[in-house]
């Protein structure tokens, strides 16, 4: 039976490959939203007619759909788009491959914003936004104000998954920014987050699970204040929301991109990397997507004007306020911090 | 004498036939059985199999130990039943009348009913669940219109809770109730009726005596494909119950995530599986399943 099984799987795979594998095409997996619209317009699709090649794309649900599917032997992407800390902690499971940086040229890269088996594409900050029609411009301005009900009474949005969920409670709890990982380095700590979210709790309308998602309770009114990344805020604000966010407190973090072990268009993908690594394709991107680039070059195309440039999570005066998001500190007890969290959740 | 004989040649020939017509039969399942084998039965003996395997690849009881050791896991079954249960119930209600009063129409305008009960059927769950949320949000319709005329003070929690995922899924399931009952309530002789009143009894009881405990089996059979399916709900709940609703498949899913591995979410797939099979056996002390398939 397991012979059988084996086999039929083995013919699955075998004509699958048959279908995949053609030297002019990328398969490339992302978030989808206004996030993977700004990647589709000014990256993928610029970058494949500049090589001559066909991109194309795909939404996924993370690097543990990558998994599985590497794991089966039947990897269909080439390239996936992720968050650093999704893609350490894929690196780490030894689903993906590693990068060749004498092809991806990072040179003009700030320091931080690559890894062995990730390359940065844009720098994001989980920040709090509030709706301006009801708290006007003075709505809350730090995480304690998010926690405080009396001043802001209102509903709330929270995400779902514990990545970037404990930082913000923490801090509501009095810990300054700069102590943040070193209080959620020990179970007692994580405990002490997961507290102050039950305190919250009664308040949390909705646990989100997507960035359209809290982007679309924003903007349906659904909630009056929420947690979230701050590009598709400013998408949505464009969209009509009556939403405004701080970099006050935020957490400042980056998307990469990662090529799944097994792909078959690897040497191909290496050089699409590169492609959309270069200044002009991140300068483009920063105009459908309040991210910031990773190559500093970005800059000095002049495409980028200051009031924009100041939007951006890495603006140095926006650096100053947040705290950098800690992949040490995630692949050493995101397992433990998601379990305990997915508990709380049903609580 | 000869009569005899010959109906005893006649009866072996016949039993030779029935033998023969029975190999033909089986013959005839055995690529239906080999289907069967290698999509439902190698895959469940996998998802078993898997169940029992640590991420490096050791057998371990790890997953299942953690069923029971976690507090979460029982509240996640409490509220599949829970929603199951009621979603159940709520059918009923609504679905009991509505169908014998489509079932009283004349064939033509019941015909008609029934197309309308099919046409959402046929529409994809994603697209009505997200009509749903168009209805019940704070600022939507629902709420917006009642604010409007003055009848509520202040929106209702419509969805994002348990009120959202009951209705979302009510208005799913109510098809899979109504179909079986239709058919089971047609096949019900109005003569038995008729007779009823002609020795006295008034509609009602005529009704409560007669008609209900005839249209039993088929309100029994569609409460139970309600309650099984609703057991393995997951998009519905996902999108109405803003993320405080947790069923047991939105936990398969976010156990694939949280441990990148297949053990810990096939243990509770299994779990799942063996309770909805000992279900549908206890149910089949009550209702004859192959009732389910040939009047739906």
């Amino acid at each position: 039976m397991l012979l059988k099984h084996k086999l039929a799987l083995a013919f699955t795979l075998f004509l699958g490959s048959i279908l995949t594998v053609n030297a002019n095409e990328l398969s490339v997996a992302s978030w989808g939203g206004s996030y993977q619209h700004a990647q589709s317009t000014a990256l993928f699709q610029p970058a494949a007619a500049a090589m001559g090649i066909t991109v194309n794309e795909e939404t996924y649900g993370g690097m543990s759909d990558v998994k599985l599917k590497v794991n089966a032997g039947a990897t269909v992407w080439d390239i996936v788009a992720s968050g650093s800390g999704g893609c350490a902690a894929a690196a780490a499971e030894g689903i993906l491959e590693e990068l060749d940086y004498s092809i991806i040229d990072v040179s003009d890269f700030y320091p931080g914003l690559y890894m062995d088996h990730c390359v940065g594409g844009d720098v994001f900050s989980t920040v709090m936004a509030y709706n301006t029609e009801t708290y006007g411009d003075n709505g809350p301005q730090n995480w304690a104000d998010f926690w405080d009900v009396e001043k802001f009474p209102g509903k709330r949005a929270y995400r779902a998954k514990v990545d970037g969920a404990l930082e913000p409670a923490i801090m509501a709890d009095g810990v300054p920014i700069d102590q943040v990982y070193e209080v959620l380095n020990s179970v007692e700590g994580i405990e002490r987050a997961l507290n102050k979210i039950r305190e919250l709790k009664p308040h949390i309308a909705v646990f989100w699970t997507s960035g359209a998602q809290h982007a679309q309770l924003m903007k349906d009114g659904e909630v009056d204040m929420t947690t979230g990344w701050n590009g598709r805020f400013d998408v949505a604000k464009k969209d009509g929301a009556k939403v405004r966010y701080s970099f006050d407190q935020a957490l400042l973090d980056y998307d990469g991109y990662a090529i799944p072990k097994g792909a078959a268009n690897k040497d191909l993908a290496m050089q699409f990397l590169n492609e959309i690594s270069k200044p002009q394709y991140q300068a483009e991107f920063v105009k459908y997507i309040t991210y910031g680039p990773t190559n500093k070059k970005a800059y000095d195309l002049g495409t980028i004007d200051d009031a924009l440039s100041r939007a951006l999570p890495s603006h140095p005066d926006n650096v100053k306020l947040q705290v950098p998001v800690s992949i040490e500190w995630y692949s050493k007890w995101k397992p433990i911090a998601a379990e305990m969290y997915a508990e709380m959740l049903t609580e | 004498m000869t009569a005899i004989v010959v109906n005893e040649i006649n009866i072996k020939s016949l039993r030779q036939q029935e033998t023969k017509e029975r190999l033909v039969m089986i013959g005839l399942t055995i690529p239906y059985l080999l289907i069967v084998i290698l999509l439902i039965i190698v895959p469940i003996g996998w998802l078993f199999g898997t169940s029992f395997v640590d991420q490096d690849g050791s057998f371990t009881f790890k997953h299942y130990v953690r069923l029971v050791e976690s507090k979460a896991y029982y509240r996640i079954f409490i509220t599949t039943f829970e929603i199951s249960i009621f979603t159940t119930l709520i059918c009923i209600l609504i679905g009991y009348p509505l169908t014998y009063f489509i079932s009283q129409l004349p064939r033509r305008f019941a015909n008609l009913c029934m197309i309308a009960v099919l046409i959402p059927f046929w529409t994809s769950l994603l697209v009505r669940t997200y009509a749903w949320l168009v209805l019940l949000q704070r600022k939507g319709l629902l709420n917006n219109f009642g604010i409007e005329l003055g009848l509520l003070s202040e929106p209702l929690p419509l969805m994002h809770n348990m009120t959202g995922t009951l209705i979302g899924m009510v208005h799913i399931m109510l098809p899979f109730l109504i179909l079986p009952l239709y058919a089971n309530m047609r096949a019900i002789d109005t003569d038995y009726l008729k007779a009823a009143s002609s020795m006295g009894a008034n509609q009602l009881r005529a009704f409560w005596t007669i008609f209900f405990p005839l249209s039993v089996p088929g309100l029994l059979a569609g409460s139970l494909i309600v309650f099984v399916i609703c057991l393995g709900f997951y998009v519905t709940p996902a999108v109405l119950g803003g993320g405080k609703v947790i069923m047991v498949s939105m936990k398969i899913q976010s156990n694939i995530e949280l441990f990148f591995s297949w053990g810990a979410a096939s243990a509770l797939g299994v779990v799942l599986l063996v309770m909805t099979i000992a279900i549908l056996y206890i149910a089949s002390k009550f209702v004859s399943l192959d009732q389910m398939s040939s009047r739906g």
